[in-house]
């Protein structure tokens, strides 16, 4: 019952802060010199008029923000400046997919491989599998980015080049394969934090009376490994998952780029350059939602996982 | 170490192995479970090369998608790009770029209006046939106020269509009608002497009237919402993923199409991802960038390289209560720069052409260019008389110092290292300040239109293949004329350019424009944009165009062997 009610009353919260993000956006927007009808070759008054008043742009401000804001509690985002015909909502439901399957695999790969390294590290502590590990984990967490994406496109092109045959696509998507490197990229840095959280956590639980205990008391060692040091070791590994997702979400913008992936993420980078209101609005309020509420399920999550935390 | 320590060890790495092994294979099977999932939305892109013979077959990349594909609305280069090879107005351009017959098979020009006849085998993709009715209609919509159309101005020269699209009248009393099926007879608001040149642009192609009112307002935003008149048609367009084009197998001159289909399965805007992919031999034809360029001649690429018709400048503020209102500043600015050594040292770019005129050296005068008709006069750099004019215009303006000049600029690597060298030169030689106002591409148009700038480095592409679509620029009505710069004279030679029927009459008013952008320092000339690309070997017969669609493949062909 407790759960119901501390869920319900984040998820009030959580709406009365997507309200504050389009409210800041909406203003943040129209506070920017230009506007989306501004083009390279200037038009006339009446054009201009004309393309005002079918935008709504001939309204003043207070009233073009009211018409937004109950537009958007029915969930209607509007028509894109720029792509002329198009709902805001058709690029969201075409392309979010898109995004949240790279964002899935990516922190699925990061999770995985997180709690996989840091494992080991932990076991090999101060020893080279650990200094090497270590080492790397370092590199994916100072270098950008972008950097990664474009080394690991190069990668592919060379890989390529050296078996004669095309292994990999270097760029586009639709298949397994155009998956795999854009992934990676993506969740390396998150992989690379998740490893250092978990090698930490890890040798802190080993420490721990408790495995001392079970050892003594003759519990086989693999189950102690699973049942007493992995299961409580993982802990703060889950905690760090909602900023995570958060994280690979806006890594995403570059990922997509590099990798010419249809996501979200390119239309909201876009959108931005052409100042395209509608777009500017939908893709920040979606994310922003999408966000808040990734945030609430790990924290429930977090209690489930763990029933000592009160969710209060 | 103990021995429980050990063998705690050894279980936990056998664990981890298993773990491990566990999410590798837990990873593959969600990455085929989303693939699956992806797949049946339909954005799947195979894997497939450059060129292939057997298919008629290319694959290519597109810098982005076209916004939509409606041609009465089309504004920008993408959907020039992609309109001009899946529909056709009535005129088409050649390899050379001259006018030759399209769906009109002739035409006839007077100072009033104009007639054109249709060809009788045009026939739009779904094999009926494409009559005068549908340029009329195309046309009454484009400058229609209930469209919007932003380049609703480029119809203008047809009588009412100004005053139509500013709701004065009737869009039925628009001056164009179907006499016949296959004669379509034009009134002209003026006399205007370029008109065949305007009707190649995307605006004045024809619309389906039945088919655009099928579509329930949704013309030209996805593949099956439009009918086609050119030499392909879009069969697939997946929004951000890709396109493709296929031969028309209704066009009239199909028999000249040499290629079956194009493939776009890429959109990226990214130019180490556009040359690692030619690199990788998945695509057939990809533009370089500053960088990549060094990448292709390591590689050891036949590079090549056009002019894109495009100039750029920087242009004063003409505005009253700017310095720059002010000719002998303008005169010491410009003896002060010098446009070679900005094309050859800063920008380094091969292909660029270092700035003469507002008109580019392309464009045709009555026999020869226009630059060879008209020589552009010299101004070479000289430090001496620039500060002589820089006194001058201090004691003109009552100032005993400049203030800091306002450069608005744009946010590309390319203008910062030319604000640069303009902030550096400016001081070197005349001792004044530039500020440098760098902003992206819309908020540096808002500032030009409001007339937020001292300096501003600006460009002007063609519209059609005529002086005119630089001629008219500094007109003192042009509302691109964002210094608005006013000068009686040259809204005289202006006039007489649009109107007169006589080419000699026209080039030399042209000449007299060029004359006094010079000699009154409107705009300090840049350089010629040059593009250097790289092709696959076996691809041929691909035009680059300064005018129209480009590059332009309708031609093209895969050489075999």
């Amino acid at each position: 019952m407790t759960l119901w009610r501390y869920a319900l009353r984040r998820l009030l919260q959580g709406i009365v802060t997507v309200w504050f993000i389009a409210t800041a956006t909406f203003l943040a927007m129209h506070a920017v010199p230009g506007d989306p009808l501004m083009s390279d070759k200037a038009v006339t008054p009446e054009i201009r008029a004309n393309l005002e008043a079918k935008y709504g742009l001939d309204q003043p401000l207070h009233r073009q923000y009211l018409i937004y804001i109950s537009n958007l509690a029915r969930g209607d985002f509007g028509i894109s400046f720029t792509q002329k015909n198009r709902e805001v909502n058709d690029i969201i439901r075409e392309h979010f997919p898109v995004s949240a399957t790279l964002g899935i695999l990516a922190i699925v790969i990061a999770g995985m491989g997180g709690v996989v390294w840091g494992a080991l590290t932990a076991l090999y502590r101060n020893r080279l599998p650990d200094t090497a590990i270590m080492f790397l984990v370092i590199l994916a967490i100072s270098v950008p980015g972008f950097v990664i994406a474009a080394l690991g496109q190069l990668a592919i092109v060379g890989l390529n080049r050296v078996t004669g045959i095309p292994l990999l696509p270097v760029a586009g998507w639709g298949s397994v394969s155009h998956m795999l490197i854009p992934a990676l990229v993506l969740g390396l840095g998150t992989m690379a934090y998740l490893t250092r959280l978990m090698r930490s956590s890890m040798l802190e639980v080993i420490a721990t009376d408790y495995i001392r205990t079970a050892r003594a008391k003759g519990i086989p060692a693999t189950r102690i490994f699973t049942h007493h040091a992995l299961r409580n070791a993982v802990l703060p590994v889950i905690t760090v998952l909602g900023p995570a997702i958060a994280g690979i979400t806006t890594g995403g913008f570059v990922v997509e780029l590099v990798f010419a992936i249809p996501g979200l993420g390119r239309y909201f980078v876009q959108a931005v350059q052409q100042l395209d209101y509608t777009v500017i609005m939908g893709t920040t309020v979606f994310y922003g939602a999408f966000l808040v509420f990734m945030v609430i399920v790990v924290d429930l999550l977090y209690g489930i996982v763990d029933p000592r935390v009160r969710l209060e | 170490m103990t021995s429980s320590g050990t063998s705690l060890d050894r279980a936990a790495l056998k664990q981890i192995g298993l773990l491990g092994a566990g999410a590798i294979a837990a990873i593959a099977g969600l990455m085929y479970l989303l693939a699956w999932a992806a797949d049946s939305t339909g954005t799947g892109s195979a894997v497939k090369p450059a060129v292939d013979p057997t298919g008629r077959t290319i694959t290519l990349l597109l810098r982005e998608e076209p916004p939509q594909l409606n041609t009465t609305l089309a504004t920008d280069q993408v959907s020039s790009f992609v309109l001009g090879h899946v529909m056709q107005g009535l005129l088409r351009y050649d390899i050379d770029g001259r006018l030759e017959a399209g769906i009109a098979e002739r035409w006839t020009i007077t100072e009033t209006g104009a007639t054109f006849y249709l060809r009788a085998d045009a026939r739009w993709s779904n094999g009926s046939p494409i009559t005068a009715h549908d340029f009329v209609f195309a046309w009454r919509t484009a400058v229609d106020p209930a469209s919007a159309s932003q380049y609703a101005f480029i119809l203008f020269p047809i009588r009412h269509a100004e005053a139509i699209n500013s709701g004065a009248r009737a869009v039925t009393e628009l001056g164009v009608r179907a006499a016949d099926d296959l004669t379509l007879e034009v009134d002209f608001e003026r006399p205007i002497a370029h008109f065949e040149k305007l009707v190649a642009y995307t605006t004045y192609y024809p619309v389906n009237e039945a088919f655009y009112r099928s579509t329930n307002g949704r013309y030209g935003a996805d593949y099956d919402t439009l009918l086609y008149s050119g030499p392909f048609m879009l069969t697939r367009w997946v929004h951000g993923a890709q396109l493709r084009m296929e031969k028309n197998p209704h066009y009239w001159d199909r028999e000249s199409v040499r290629l079956d289909v194009i493939d776009f399965p890429y959109l990226t805007e990214d130019p180490s991802t556009q040359v690692n992919l030619f690199k990788d031999g998945r695509i057939a034809m990809t533009g370089l960038s500053e960088q990549s360029l060094e990448e292709a001649l390591k590689q050891r690429w036949h590079i090549n390289r056009f002019m894109d018709g495009s100039v750029f400048y920087t242009e004063f503020n003409h505005r009253p209560d700017r310095v720059t209102r002010n000719r002998n500043l303008r005169l010491a600015i410009a003896h002060a720069l010098d446009a070679d050594e900005l094309v050859n040292k800063v920008i380094k770019i091969p292909g660029f052409l270092t700035g003469r005129s507002l008109f580019p050296s392309w464009l045709q005068g009555v026999d020869r260019t226009l630059r060879e008709e008209y020589p552009v006069p010299q101004r070479t750099p000289d430090t001496a008389q620039a500060r002589a004019y820089l006194a001058l215009a201090l004691d003109e303006l009552g100032l005993d110092q400049l203030p800091p000049l306002m450069l608005l600029t744009g946010d590309t690597p390319l203008s910062a290292r030319q604000a640069e060298y303009y902030q550096a030169r400016l001081k070197s030689e005349l001792n004044v300040d530039i500020r440098i106002d760098k902003q992206t591409f819309k908020q540096r148009l808002a500032k030009m239109t409001s007339g937020d700038f001292d300096l501003v480095a600006a460009g002007w592409g063609p519209d059609f293949n005529d002086p005119l679509t630089f001629g008219d620029l500094f007109a003192s009505w042009n509302l691109n004329n964002r210094g608005r710069y006013a000068n009686p004279e040259l809204d005289r030679q202006v006039r007489i350019a649009q109107a007169s029927l006589d080419p000699a009459e026209r080039m030399a008013a042209f000449g007299a424009i060029q004359q006094i952008i010079h000699d009154d320092v409107v705009i300090f000339p840049e350089f010629e944009r040059g593009l250097v690309y790289v092709l696959h070997p076996a691809l041929k017969g691909v035009v680059r165009r300064a005018v129209g669609a480009d590059p332009d493949l309708t031609r093209a062909y895969i050489e075999e062997g």
